[in-house]
C-alpha cells in the first residue's frame, strides 16, 4: 500500500513537468500580454517594453521556463502580476471557498443521490423510478449557470430564504483562521458566522450539485439493479435474513463500488461547474479569479493555480483508489 | 405424511407484448423426512425454477405467476407472507446453489456470511456465534476454520467455497435441504467429495434432501426416489433401483442411454437423444417430448398424455412406454390421472430469445479452480 | 419403430419449428442494435426531438416571419428598455421582443441552425482529434510491441495532462487565445472532448486486440497494420459513436456556458441559443422569459441527444443483449 502511494506520487512528477511545459508555451502564445491588460490600448511601445522587461518577459521562453522550474522546486510560485501578491497567498485565500463549495455540492449529491438511486431501483418501473430517471436526465441537460440563476431568482430574490451572493455577511466581522469560513466559525465558536457561511453555501451548492447528483442517481440505480440480480443476494434471501440485513450488507455494499469510482471522477470535474456558479453568486473562490487571470494574462497565477489544481485532482483520485481497495477486498493496491 | 408435498406447481412469466412463458407446468412430487429425492432433467426443464418457487426466491416481477401448492410440514409455503417465509428459510428449509463463487458475497468475509444465519435464526452473537461458525466450517471439512472465517470468498478454492455454502445451509439443522446442481461448477474430483459430504450430513442429521441435477451419476449414487422432468412436468417417478433397471418413459430411457458405461461392449455406441430440448411441443398439444421421441405414436399428439400410476408404486406420463418383459401392457396399471394443461401458454424452452430473467438459470459459468 | 401417420408428423414438425424459428433471426450487431433501438421508447422520443430540431434548423430560417436582426420593436417604439418595457407574447410576435426590439420567435428559429452547427462542428473536432490520438495509441498499444507501448505511453500522458486541467478552464484559455467568436466556441468545446474520445477509442481497441479473432489473424500472418485498420478499428467504433451522440448534448450546453462567460459570439446579430441565454441574464429582472425560451430549447435538445445516446449505448451493450 505504501509503495503504491509512493509510486503514484512519483508518477505525478512527469505529468506536472509536461503540463508546465505545455502551459508555458501556450500561455506565451496568447495574443496580447499582461502589458496590454495593464495599460489598455493606450500604452506606448516604450512603456510596454518596460513592463515586459520588468516582468522578465523579454527573455527567451526557455530561460523564463528555467527560472520558473527553479522556483517551483522551492515551492515558490511567484507573484501575481495584477494583484502584486504571492500566488500561494492568493491561492490559500481563495481555494478554501471553492473547496467548501465543492464539498457542499458533493454532500448534497451523495446524500440525496444514493438513497434516491437505491429507491428508484427497488421501485423499478413505478412512479418514483420514472421521476428520478427523468429528473436526472433533465439535470444533466440543464446548463449549470442557468440553474444557478433560477435558484437565485426563486429562493433568494423572491422568497428571501437564502443570501444571493458572497461567502459570508461581512458585517458579522468573523475571525479568519483557515479561510474555510464554516470551519473558522466552528473553531472560534462564532456560531452565527458559521451558520451564515453555511446559508451562503446552500444555493451555489445546490446549483453545482445538479450534475453530480443526476449522475450518482443514475449510477446507483443501475448498480443496485445489477446487484439485485446477483446470485449472492439470492443466497442471502435463502438464508432467511431480514430485508434490512440483505439490503445493507449484501445489496448496498456491493452496489457502492461503481458509485465510489464515479464520485472520484465527479469531484475532479466539479471545478468547471464551480467557475460558473461562483460567477453567478459572486462567490469568491478560485473560479472567478482564474477567469480574470486569463483575461489579464496573469501568467504566474495561471501557471501556479493550474499546477496546484492538477496535483489536487491527482490526490483526489489517489484517495478514491485507496478507499476503493477498502470496500472491495478483491482489489489489492500494488 | 410427507415432509414436503408439491402439488400441481406451475410457474408462468407473462411479459408485455410477448407470449406467456410457462417454465413449470404442473409439477407434483413429495419428499419424506430423511429421504433423498432427485429432480432430474436437461437444462431448461424447469427444475431450478421449481426449487426457487418452493423457496419463494423467484425474483419479484410483474407477470410472474406461481400456482399450485408446496406443503411443508402442514403449511403451504406458497401462501405464506414474506415475514413467516423468511423465518422458515434458512431455519427449516435451506438451499445450496450451483455456482459457489457468485453465490457468495465477494466483499463480506466468510465468517460473517456464516454467523449471520446463526444470528438470525439461533440468536447467537459475538464469540458464541464465531465459535459455532468455526465448528460448522470444521464439520464440512474446511481445514483451519478460524483463519478461513476472516477470509473473503475469492481467497478460497471452488470446493472450499461450496463447503462454506453448505455450512451456511446446514447451520440451523434444517429439516429439508434443496441442492440445486451443487456440483456442476466443480472439478470432478471435488464433485465426489462434495457429494460424499452431503450424503454424510443427511445421514447424520436426518435432513431430507432434494437433489436437483442433470447428472444421472449423481442421482445413482445418492437418491432414494427420482423424478424425471421434461418440459416443465414430471414425466416419470420411481425409486432408484427400478428406475435404473427398468426405465419406462422414453425420455428416461434416452437419458440413461446417453450416459457412457464402462460395462458396455466395445462396439456399442452411445445413444444420444436426437434433437434439442427446444424441439418441443406445448403440453396442451400433446406430449412435449414427442418431437424427439423414438417411440412416438399417433396418440402422442392431440392431447396431453395421462399420468399412469402402476401397482409397484411408480408413475409415468406416456401413452407408449418402454415395455417390461413378461408384463402385458395395461396389466400393471393401477390408476390413470388425466393430464391437464392450461392452453394458450408456451413452455419456457420453446421461447429461445429472451429467456425469463431468473438468476442462476443461465448457463453455468465455467469454474476456475483457484488454489 | 416409429409408428406415426404423415399428417401428425407434419403437425409436430410444424409446432417444433415454430418454437425454434425465433432463434434464427440472428443478425449482425448493428442490425440487432437498431431493432432493439426501435423498441425502446426513450430512443423514439429522442429521435423525434432531434428530427424536429434538425428540421427547424435546416428549413425553419426560410419561413421566419421577421428578420432575426430586425429591431422592429425599437422602430415601432413598443420596446423601451430604459423604462423597463419589453413586451411579451402577442398575436404578431409569438414570443415577444428581446431587449433590442427583435422578434424572439424568429431569433429562436434561426438560432436553432447556429446551435446545431456549434454542436456538430465541436463534436466533429473532438471526435477527429480524439479518435486520431486514441486510435494511434490503441493500435500501438494493442499490436505494436515495445515501440508501440512507448508511443501509447507518451500519447496517453498527454491526454492525462489535458484531463488534469478543468475542462472549462481549458476551453476558456483556448477562447482567450483565439478571441471571442463562434468559431472559438466550437474549437474550445471540441478540444475539451478530445481526451474522452481518445481514451474511449484506445480502451476499446485494446480490448479488441486481446480478442481471439485478432490472435487468429496474427497467426495467419495478416499484417498488423491491416489487422488494426480492417478489423480492430471498425469493431471498436460503437462506443465512440455513442459517445459522439452524448457529446452533441454537452457541446451545446458547454457552448452556452462559454457564451455566458463572455467568450461567445460578441456580435449578437447572428442568434445562437447560448448567446441568447447569456444575453438574457441581464434582463432577467424585467423579462425572465427571454432567458427561459433559449434555456428550455437547449435543455430539450440536449435531452434528445442524451436519450438517443443512452438508448444506443444500451442497444449496443453486449452485456445487456442477453
Amino acid at each position: 500500500m505504501f509503495r503504491f502511494i509512493v509510486r503514484r506520487l512519483l508518477q505525478l512528477i512527469p505529468t506536472l513537468f509536461g503540463l508546465s511545459i505545455l502551459l508555458f508555451i501556450w500561455l506565451r502564445r496568447l495574443p496580447g500580454g499582461p502589458e496590454t491588460a495593464i495599460l489598455g490600448e493606450r500604452g506606448t511601445p516604450e512603456m510596454r517594453a518596460a513592463i515586459r522587461r520588468n516582468l522578465g518577459l523579454d527573455e527567451p521562453t526557455l530561460i523564463q521556463y528555467g527560472r520558473f522550474v527553479r522556483r517551483m522546486i522551492r515551492l515558490d510560485l511567484g507573484t501575481s502580476i495584477s494583484t502584486k501578491r504571492e500566488v500561494t497567498t492568493e491561492f490559500l485565500q481563495r481555494f478554501p471557498g471553492t473547496v467548501e463549495l465543492t464539498i457542499t455540492a458533493m454532500v448534497i449529491a451523495i446524500g440525496i443521490g444514493i438513497p434516491l438511486g437505491y429507491l428508484a431501483a427497488r421501485r423499478r418501473g413505478r412512479f418514483l423510478d420514472h421521476a428520478s430517471v427523468g429528473g436526472s436526465l433533465i439535470g444533466i441537460c440543464t446548463p449549470v449557470f442557468f440553474l444557478a440563476y433560477i435558484l437565485k431568482a426563486i429562493f433568494s430574490e423572491n422568497l428571501g430564504w437564502f443570501p444571493s451572493s458572497g461567502r459570508q455577511d461581512p458585517t458579522i466581522g468573523a475571525t479568519r483562521i483557515t479561510n474555510f469560513f464554516v470551519l473558522d466559525g466552528l473553531m472560534t465558536r462564532e456560531w452565527d458566522a458559521a451558520a451564515d457561511a453555511l446559508m451562503h453555501l446552500v444555493l451555489p451548492g445546490l446549483a453545482l450539485a445538479s450534475i453530480p447528483l443526476a449522475i450518482i442517481v443514475r449510477i446507483t440505480r443501475a448498480s443496485v439493479l445489477e446487484v439485485l440480480n446477483e446470485d449472492f443476494v439470492r443466497t442471502a434471501e435463502a438464508k432467511g435474513l431480514t430485508e434490512n440485513v440483505v439490503r445493507r450488507r449484501h445489496v448496498l455494499r456491493n452496489a457502492m463500488l461503481p458509485v465510489a469510482t464515479s464520485i472520484g471522477l465527479l469531484t475532479g470535474g466539479l471545478l468547471s461547474g464551480a467557475v460558473l456558479t461562483e460567477t453567478v453568486f459572486a462567490f469568491s473562490g478560485i473560479g472567478a479569479f482564474l477567469a480574470d487571470a486569463i483575461n489579464q494574462r496573469d501568467y504566474p497565477v495561471l501557471m501556479g493555480f493550474i499546477m496546484i489544481i492538477a496535483v489536487v485532482y491527482v490526490l483526489v483520485n489517489l484517495i478514491v483508489d485507496l478507499s476503493y481497495s477498502l470496500i472491495d477486498p478483491r482489489v489489492r493496491v500494488r | 405424511m410427507a415432509l414436503l408435498d408439491v402439488e400441481e406447481l406451475s410457474v408462468t412469466f407473462a411479459r408485455r407484448g410477448q407470449r406467456t412463458v410457462r417454465a413449470v407446468d404442473g409439477v407434483s412430487f413429495s419428499v419424506d423426512a430423511g429421504e433423498v429425492v432427485g429432480l432430474v432433467g436437461e437444462s431448461g426443464c424447469g427444475k431450478s425454477v421449481t426449487s426457487l418457487a418452493i423457496m419463494g426466491l423467484l425474483p419479484k416481477q410483474p407477470g410472474l405467476q406461481v400456482a399450485g401448492k408446496a406443503v411443508f410440514d402442514g403449511t403451504d409455503l406458497l401462501q405464506l407472507d414474506d415475514r413467516s417465509r423468511r423465518d422458515i428459510r434458512g431455519r427449516d428449509v435451506a438451499m445450496i446453489f450451483q455456482d459457489p463463487l457468485s453465490s457468495l458475497n465477494p466483499v463480506v468475509p466468510i465468517g460473517i456470511q456464516v454467523t449471520e444465519v446463526l444470528t438470525r435464526h439461533r440468536g447467537m452473537r459475538g464469540e458464541t456465534a464465531a465459535k459455532e461458525a468455526a465448528q460448522l466450517l470444521d464439520r464440512v471439512g474446511i481445514p483451519d476454520p478460524k483463519r478461513r472465517l476472516k477470509e473473503y470468498p475469492h481467497q478460497l478454492s471452488g470446493g472450499m467455497r461450496q463447503r462454506a455454502l453448505i455450512a451456511m445451509a446446514v447451520a440451523c439443522q434444517p429439516r429439508l435441504l434443496i441442492a440445486d446442481e451443487p456440483t456442476t461448477a466443480l472439478d470432478v474430483t471435488i464433485q465426489a467429495q462434495i457429494l460424499e459430504l452431503l450424503k454424510e450430513l443427511v445421514r447424520d442429521s436426518g435432513t431430507a434432501l432434494v437433489m436437483i441435477t442433470h447428472d444421472l451419476g449423481v442421482v445413482a449414487g445418492m437418491c432414494d426416489t427420482i423424478n424425471v422432468l421434461y418440459g416443465g412436468r414430471v414425466v416419470e417417478t420411481a425409486r432408484r433401483r427400478p428406475l435404473f433397471r427398468q426405465p419406462r418413459h422414453p425420455y428416461t430411457v434416452g437419458l440413461l442411454g446417453s450416459v457412457p458405461r464402462l460395462d458396455a461392449g466395445r462396439g456399442e455406441r452411445l445413444n444420444p437423444i436426437p434433437g434439442s430440448v427446444r424441439d418441443l411441443l406445448p403440453w396442451p398439444d400433446g406430449c412435449a417430448f414427442a418431437p424427439r421421441c423414438a417411440r412416438r405414436v399417433d396418440a402422442c399428439v392431440g392431447e396431453p398424455p395421462e399420468l399412469v400410476l402402476t401397482h409397484d408404486g411408480r408413475s409415468y406420463r406416456c401413452v407408449n412406454p418402454a415395455p417390461v418383459p413378461g408384463l402385458t401392457p395395461g396389466e400393471e396399471v393401477r390408476e390413470v390421472v388425466p393430464g391437464q394443461a392450461t392452453p394458450g401458454s408456451v413452455p419456457a424452452q420453446a421461447v429461445p430469445a429472451d429467456p425469463p430473467a431468473v438468476p442462476g438459470l443461465a448457463a453455468a459459468p465455467s469454474e476456475e479452480e483457484t488454489p | 419403430m416409429t409408428i406415426i401417420s404423415g399428417k401428425k408428423r407434419e403437425k409436430i414438425d410444424r409446432l417444433a419449428e415454430l418454437a425454434a424459428r425465433e432463434e434464427e433471426r440472428g443478425v449482425s450487431l448493428w442490425q440487432d442494435a437498431f431493432r432493439r433501438l426501435r423498441r425502446n421508447p426513450a430512443a423514439i422520443v429522442g429521435a423525434v426531438i432531434l428530427a424536429i430540431f434538425v428540421l427547424v434548423a435546416v428549413v425553419g430560417p426560410f419561413f421566419v416571419p421577421y428578420g432575426p436582426t430586425d429591431t422592429i420593436g425599437i422602430r415601432e417604439g413598443v420596446v423601451r428598455v430604459g423604462q423597463g418595457l419589453i413586451p411579451g407574447h402577442s398575436a404578431e410576435h409569438w414570443l415577444g421582443y428581446d431587449h433590442q426590439g427583435r422578434d424572439v420567435f424568429s431569433r429562436m428559429i434561426v438560432g436553432a441552425r447556429q446551435t446545431l452547427l456549434v454542436g456538430v462542428v465541436a463534436t466533429l473536432i473532438g471526435l477527429a482529434i480524439g479518435a486520431l490520438i486514441g486510435g494511434v495509441a490503441g493500435a500501438a498499444a494493442g499490436l505494436g510491441g515495445r515501440w508501440g507501448r512507448w508511443v501509447d505511453t507518451v500519447l496517453m500522458r498527454f491526454i492525462d495532462m489535458l484531463l488534469a486541467m478543468p475542462s472549462l478552464l481549458l476551453a476558456v484559455s483556448i477562447a482567450a487565445l483565439l478571441g471571442p467568436s463562434l468559431t472559438t466556441v466550437m474549437i474550445a468545446v471540441g478540444m475539451v472532448s478530445v481526451p474522452v474520445f481518445a481514451r474511449l477509442l484506445r480502451g476499446s481497441m485494446i480490448a479488441q486486440s486481446n480478442s481471439d479473432y485478432v490472435l487468429a489473424a496474427t497467426s495467419l500472418g495478416v499484417r498488423k497494420s491491416k489487422i488494426a485498420l480492417a478489423h480492430v478499428l471498425p469493431n471498436s467504433l460503437a462506443p465512440v459513436i455513442v459517445q459522439a451522440t452524448l457529446t452533441l448534448a454537452t457541446a451545446i450546453i458547454e457552448a452556452a456556458a462559454l457564451s455566458f462567460l463572455g467568450l461567445g459570439n460578441p456580435d449578437s446579430a447572428t442568434p445562437e441559443w447560448g448567446v441568447m441565454l447569456a444575453d438574457a441574464q441581464q434582463w432577467i429582472g424585467i423579462r425572465p422569459a427571454l432567458a427561459i425560451y433559449p434555456a428550455v430549447a437547449i435543455i430539450i435538445t440536449a435531452l434528445g441527444f442524451t436519450l438517443l445516446g443512452e438508448a444506443m449505448r444500451e442497444a449496443l451493450d453486449p452485456k445487456l443483449r442477453k
